[in-house]
């Protein structure tokens, strides 16, 4: 990864800021308990949910360990139909590569679809010192955008905005960036929605040159898949002459059929709905169009090199994960200080980017572990054993103060009774998974080098015994 | 090196671990959910599932008549005249503009295959399908699902589906749940979907 958010404290301050905003906290309980209840329902509609998700798991597992194979298949298919592969070792070469690209279109503006990848790679950033606007289509990242703010939830990413909020936003910044908001633009999110369509229009109509990611990437056909709602992405996707898709080497599946598998978990899974509205898949240069695919590593081989973190790479980036985390729903996401937010952030970030950082460090202390990411994760990421595996990485490490960072990240977010009643499955639910690395009876908390797994008591009981002894 | 040796090598060298004899094949991967399923009726199932989108649907309801209601629409090619008696057609050819596409009242399309059980329609480019622009930037979209396009489940959809071909999954009109979670439908796509199954 090429940056941090700028100025980025550790979680354990970032989060005890974001604890404090009642605002931001209520919009997430909210956001994240609906979007719960409704993957939920429609999980429990599927009667082979469980062998869908066994499934899932293999076919990645089996992407991962023959990655090498599969990328060089997949080059092969996707200039085979015609389209252009790049491969970004870095940010960096990343960013040149697109722009690049840009500049040999002669365009200074493109349009964007959501894309994870170009966030961490600060695309845009890098883009607007090359002298190329980019414009973010989802509406969404669009009210992010005009409110020069950061993304905050995968799914929702401006989850931490209220309508009130969004209308002012539109008011003030659209009129800077295109069309400006209608005088009368009320609060409804009806009029909302139709600020942003006719904001959007025109610029969908002209562009030139689309960028995007892509959810996943058949290997066997050259096939690439982008699901999304609001229809952005197709626009972005099929109306420009250009299109350029940034997408990391683990988004690949074997084989089409593969598809069948991913396409019943994803939606389910990340929006709650049995389909989501719009999906686009398309083999290289389709309808003539000049297609480059940018394969992205940035850090992706180191994970892959972690024989027990390996597993953070099958993430499809559902974000069910974020939804039911306990510390998540107090703190959002920004605490997180990347792009890839909640339980899978706390695991893919100190590894992308190595926990060389305070605030890398500390993520893997962000977490109650109590397992609730791993029963919903659609490809069975067993979260809580990374963070074990990290945080004994940490201890190992002898950079930072395991004790500190672990109390401090504790006593910060978990703040309320009713959570720590939530966290009651807890860590040692997990302990047999790291048999040597077990502390004796609260050894954790006082040795800050070797046995930074958790405590052999429940996290209330130590909760309780801590609270005596201030 | 070049970027792409650099990763090659990278990702070799991190998977030093995996036996040298594995081959892909070799990692195994149980497909034990279901393909298909028995359930309700197919095109109930369907009709059911469009509607919680808050699609228009119609059964048998004759086509020309429906499209007739709707003022200029763009037909692609391959649309079975059926359809078109009476109808204010437009042609993409030559092929229109993003622009002038936007002036259109709507357009009237056939499908590849439907899943019922998802209430998913997709289109590949095909016979009365025409290339993806014109399905996406007219505000109203007329989608006819022959019976025989329809099957259960998405297994039973990909085995049906040409990869090579550009593909669109369409289920229900455009949406955004992004502000304050309120679905709304209608932000760029087509913000009325009407399907007539016959
Ligand atoms: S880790 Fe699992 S649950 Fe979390 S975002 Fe990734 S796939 Fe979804």
């Amino acid at each position: 990864m090429s940056s941090t958010f700028v100025g980025m404290p550790p979680f354990p301050k970032a989060a005890s800021r974001a604890v404090g905003d009642a605002q931001l906290r209520h919009n997430l309980r909210k956001a994240t308990h609906t979007i719960r209840d409704k993957r939920a329902a429609v999980v429990a509609e599927q009667p082979d949910w469980a062998a869908l998700r066994a499934a899932g798991a293999a076919v990645k597992t089996r992407v991962l360990r023959h990655l090498d194979g599969y990328l060089e298949q997949l080059e092969a298919a996707v200039e085979r139909a015609g389209g252009h592969v790049h491969w970004a070792a870095d940010a960096a070469e990343a960013n040149r590569i697109v722009i690049d690209l840009v500049r040999a279109t002669g365009e200074t503006e493109v349009v964007k679809v959501k894309s994870m990848a170009t966030q961490e790679i600060d695309l845009n950033e890098a883009l607007a010192e090359a002298g190329i606007t980019a414009y973010e289509t989802d509406l969404a990242e669009l009210i992010v955008q005009l409110g020069d703010d950061r993304p905050s939830h995968i799914l929702v990413p401006a989850i931490h905005r209220n309508r009130a909020e969004i209308r002012e936003i539109f008011r003030v910044a659209m009129a800077a960036w295109g069309r400006p908001a209608p005088d009368d633009l009320t609060d409804d999110p009806r009029a909302l929605a139709e600020a942003a369509r006719l904001h959007l229009r025109e610029r969908f109509l002209t562009a030139k040159v689309g960028i995007s990611g892509a959810n996943f990437a058949v290997a066997e056909t050259g096939t690439l898949v982008v699901l999304e709602s609001e229809g952005n992405g197709r626009m972005c996707l099929t109306l420009p002459e250009t299109l350029i898709s940034v997408v990391g080497i683990e988004k690949l599946v074997p084989t089409w059929r593969d598809l069948e598998v991913f396409m019943q978990l994803l939606p389910r899974s990340s929006t709650g709905e049995r389909m989501n509205p719009y999906t686009s898949m398309w083999t290289g240069a389709a309808e003539g169009q000049d297609f480059h695919l940018v394969l992205l590593d940035n850090g992706r081989t180191k994970v892959l090199a972690d024989g027990v973190g390996r597993q953070a790479l099958r993430c499809i980036r559902c974000s069910a994960c974020l939804n039911v985390c306990p510390v998540y729903e107090r703190t959002g996401g920004h605490a997180y200080g990347s792009v890839y937010p909640g339980p899978i952030g706390a695991i893919l970030t100190p590894q992308l980017r190595g926990l060389g950082s305070e605030l890398d460090a500390s993520l893997p202390y962000a977490s109650t572990l109590c397992g609730a990411c791993y029963d919903v994760c659609p490809v069975a990421i067993n979260i809580p054993e990374v963070l074990l595996h990290l945080r004994a990485k940490v201890g190992a490490s002898g950079a930072h103060k395991v004790e500190k960072l672990t109390m401090r990240a504790a006593r910060r977010v978990l703040s309320s009774p009713a959570l720590l009643a939530a966290s009651q499955r807890t860590a040692g639910r997990f302990r047999r998974l790291t048999p040597r690395r077990l502390p004796g009876p609260l050894a954790a908390w006082t040795d800050t080098r070797d046995v930074p797994a958790p405590p052999p008591q429940s996290f209330r009981e130590w909760w309780a015994s801590r609270e005596e002894q201030k | 090196m070049s970027s792409r040796e650099t990763i090659l090598a990278r990702v070799r060298s991190a998977l030093a671990d995996i036996p040298f004899a594995e081959t892909p094949d070799a990692v195994p991967v149980p497909r034990d959910y279901a393909r298909t399923r028995t359930g309700p009726d197919l095109i109930e199932l369907l009709r059911d599932r469009l509607v919680d989108y808050r699609a228009t649907v119609h059964l048998d309801t004759p086509v020309a008549e429906l499209a007739r209601a709707r003022g200029r629409l763009m037909v692609p090619p391959g649309t079975p005249d059926e359809w078109l008696s009476g109808v204010d057609v437009v042609r993409d050819d030559p092929p229109l503009s993003p622009a002038e596409l936007d002036r259109l009242d709507g357009v009237l399309t056939g499908c590849a295959v439907a899943i019922a059980e998802t209430g998913t329609i997709v289109l590949d480019g095909g016979e009365a399908q025409g290339r993806r622009a014109l399905t996406l930037v007219p505000d109203h979209h007329l989608c006819v699902v022959r019976r025989d396009q329809v099957v259960r489940t998405v297994p039973e959809a990909l085995e049906r589906l040409d990869p090579t071909r550009p593909l669109t999954w369409i289920s229900g009109p455009s949406a955004t749940s992004d502000i304050e979670l309120n679905r709304v439908e209608g932000v760029h796509g087509p913000r009325t979907l009407e399907v007539a199954i016959i």
